[in-house]
């Protein structure tokens, strides 16, 4: 059952005036785990895990959100809210620069997209990580638009959903990408008052202040298959621990067995898992 | 007393006063003219030297051997300390203390990071790096203090939350984030103050308070200047450069408005005059205190989210 609010919204929704994403034919691509070789459409196709070993592929929100949306309809939020370098950073290159670069090669505005649409006839908000621009960093407009994100499921009496996938927090951004684990906590205890669901997809990677902020603190914490999700970087804690870290240390399994994980789920199936706890949430809501 | 690099003129002058002192009790000769003369000097070096501080002298300064720590200012501050221990689940984190205590007869629960006085406690306080455990006990703590009504004063004091193996097993992040999320809506008044060093996801798991204010010579951000150094210039020779660029110090973050108040230390740092340093303190929590009790619990907490939605730098463009 469409709602309302979908309706209204949907007018609006354009999805040519998007990018659509094509597909070149005759590109290969390889898969990183079991080297086999399969064509770029034909792993599109199978949700860009790989057919053979289940290799679950890096992708964003632009190949998130057609396979959660129904009829690939949404609408993408907070488009407005641009980053900029209020602090001058300079490492080896200007964060400006470094902003600047990351716009051109993804054609995103920074590393978080905030989309609304209807999944198998439930509305959600989705806040989905973007790891290509600057490794996911945790910045000033990530938070804000997780922020806004959460006013606007609140407004609307939505489910919210944030898909994480980054590095943590953007060091150029100093204390103000600190505090952005505090503002997003924050905003998600509003949430939690409104009584709407709070749904924490975790994917490969997830580390550092996002775990230590938004993506722990889910109703339900779920993750896809081998994502390393951690506070410490497995390559801080071994220098550390000055030993070797086991096998499958960080990945989700072991999030699971200790307790810290809901479920694990494989893209395939992301879509239908969803639908189901949404349904439990909000049936006669 | 234990002289830092660019406290070398000052090092020097104590030399000389300590060889003048030995020269006179040897000799049995009067050099008390000399001696004022000295001291004179060592003041007017040292007010020189700290009236112009860069970035990572501040950081320096947060690290001192000989800085007062979360113990030493809670038996300062407060009285009738009772130590509680645990987190009820695992086991007692040594890094976070925490219990009962009275701010001038006001029952207050108070807790932070500890680092240890000396290499044997260094290793028993884990260097102030705190385990879920220790985030765990001192959010126990917090809820205890909420349920009786008492304020909470945190003292945050720490390196970073400990990058360990068994850290992550029982969810370093988990405890974290649990910490940030339950810190938003504690009914009762909540101060942090940093002490010393502010790093990343480790200080702000308690640090989410009505007030959160930095001594002069502290340092708080998302990163230490030289893991900040490794990764964006993949040396560790760039400390200085990346302490400058993170605008990290006290009058940085009180000029973004990212904390509340910063509270002046004695000239020569916290650890020159620690009693001193102690009554700014105490000072300001009676102060503040007094302030948000006036407030209903349900403006603080309105109050506190408000202040975090704010933090962020952002521009609104047309789309
Ligand atoms: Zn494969």
């Amino acid at each position: 059952m469409a709602s309302t609010w979908f309706r209204r919204i949907k007018k609006g929704i354009l999805t040519d005036t998007r990018e659509k994403k094509e597909t070149p034919d005759g590109l290969w691509h390889k898969c990183p785990e079991c080297k086999t070789t399969n064509t770029t459409q034909e792993l599109a196709n199978h949700y860009y895990v790989c057919p053979k070993c289940n290799y679950h592929n890096r992708i964003n929100a632009a190949e998130y959100f057609p396979m959660l949306f129904d009829n690939d309809e949404y609408e993408l939020l907070f488009e407005n809210i641009v980053p900029k370098d209020k602090l001058g950073f300079i490492d080896l290159k200007p964060y400006d620069a470094r902003l600047k670069d990351a716009q051109k090669s993804t054609g995103l505005k920074d590393a978080m997209s905030v989309g609304a649409g209807m999944i198998n006839g439930n509305g959600l908000v989705i806040a989905c990580m973007n790891f290509n621009f600057i490794g996911g960093s945790m910045g000033s407009v990530v938070g804000e638009k997780i922020s806004r994100g959460i006013d606007y499921a609140i407004e609307h009496k939505l489910p919210f959903m944030i898909i994480s996938k980054s590095g943590g927090a953007r060091m150029m951004e100093s204390a103000f990408s600190l505090m952005q684990m505090a503002k997003t906590s924050a905003k998600l205890t509003r949430l939690a008052k409104a009584g709407l669901p709070y749904i924490s997809f975790m994917t490969d990677p997830t580390t550092g202040g996002v775990t230590a902020s938004y993506a722990m603190l889910g109703d339900i914490n779920i993750a896809e298959p081998k994502a390393l999700i951690g506070f410490a970087g497995p390559r801080v804690i071994k220098e550390t621990i000055k030993k070797d870290l086991p096998s499958g240390f960080q990945r989700s399994e072991f999030l699971l067995e200790h307790g810290f994980l809901d479920f694990i789920v494989e893209r395939q199936n992301l879509k239908q898992k969803l639908s189901t706890v949404i349904e439990w949430y909000m049936k006669g809501k | 007393m234990q002289f830092l690099d660019f406290e070398k003129p000052l090092e020097e002058l104590h030399n000389q006063m300590n060889k003048l002192k030995e020269m006179s009790a040897k000799n049995q000769v009067d050099v008390s003219a000399t001696v004022r003369e000295l001291e004179t000097s060592i003041e007017k070096t040292r007010e020189k030297i700290y009236t112009n501080l860069t970035p990572w002298q501040r950081v320096q300064l947060s690290r001192h051997p000989e800085r007062p720590y979360t113990l030493y200012y809670i038996e300062k501050i407060f009285s009738n300390f009772t130590e509680l221990y645990g987190d009820r689940q695992v086991k007692d984190d040594k890094a976070m203390v925490g219990g009962m205590a009275e701010l001038d007869g006001m029952p207050v629960m108070v807790m932070g990071q500890q680092k240890g006085v000396n290499t044997k406690m260094r290793q028993l306080r884990n260097f102030g790096m705190a385990n879920p455990e220790g985030y765990r006990k001192a959010l126990r703590l917090m809820k205890m203090a909420e349920k009786f009504n008492r304020p909470i004063v945190t003292l945050i004091d720490t390196p970073g939350a400990y990058p360990g193996l068994e850290a992550e097993e029982r969810g370093q992040g988990e405890a974290i984030a649990r910490n940030l999320f339950e810190m938003v809506n504690l009914k009762v008044p909540v101060i942090c103050i940093i002490i010393g060093e502010g790093a990343s996801g480790g200080a702000l798991g308690i640090g989410i308070g009505d007030k959160v204010v930095m001594l002069e010579n502290t340092w708080y951000t998302v990163i230490s200047p030289e893991s900040c150094s490794s990764i964006l210039w993949r040396s560790w020779n760039f400390k200085e450069k990346a302490a400058e660029q993170l605008k990290l110090t006290s009058e940085d973050m009180k000029g973004f408005n990212l904390v509340d108040d910063v509270l002046p230390e004695p000239v020569g740092g916290a650890h020159a005059k620690p009693e001193e340093m102690a009554a700014i303190i105490k000072t300001y929590l009676l102060g503040a205190l007094a302030n948000l009790n006036k407030l209903s619990p349900e403006q603080r907490i309105d109050q506190r989210i408000e202040k975090f939605s704010k933090m962020g730098f952002y521009d609104e463009v047309a789309e």
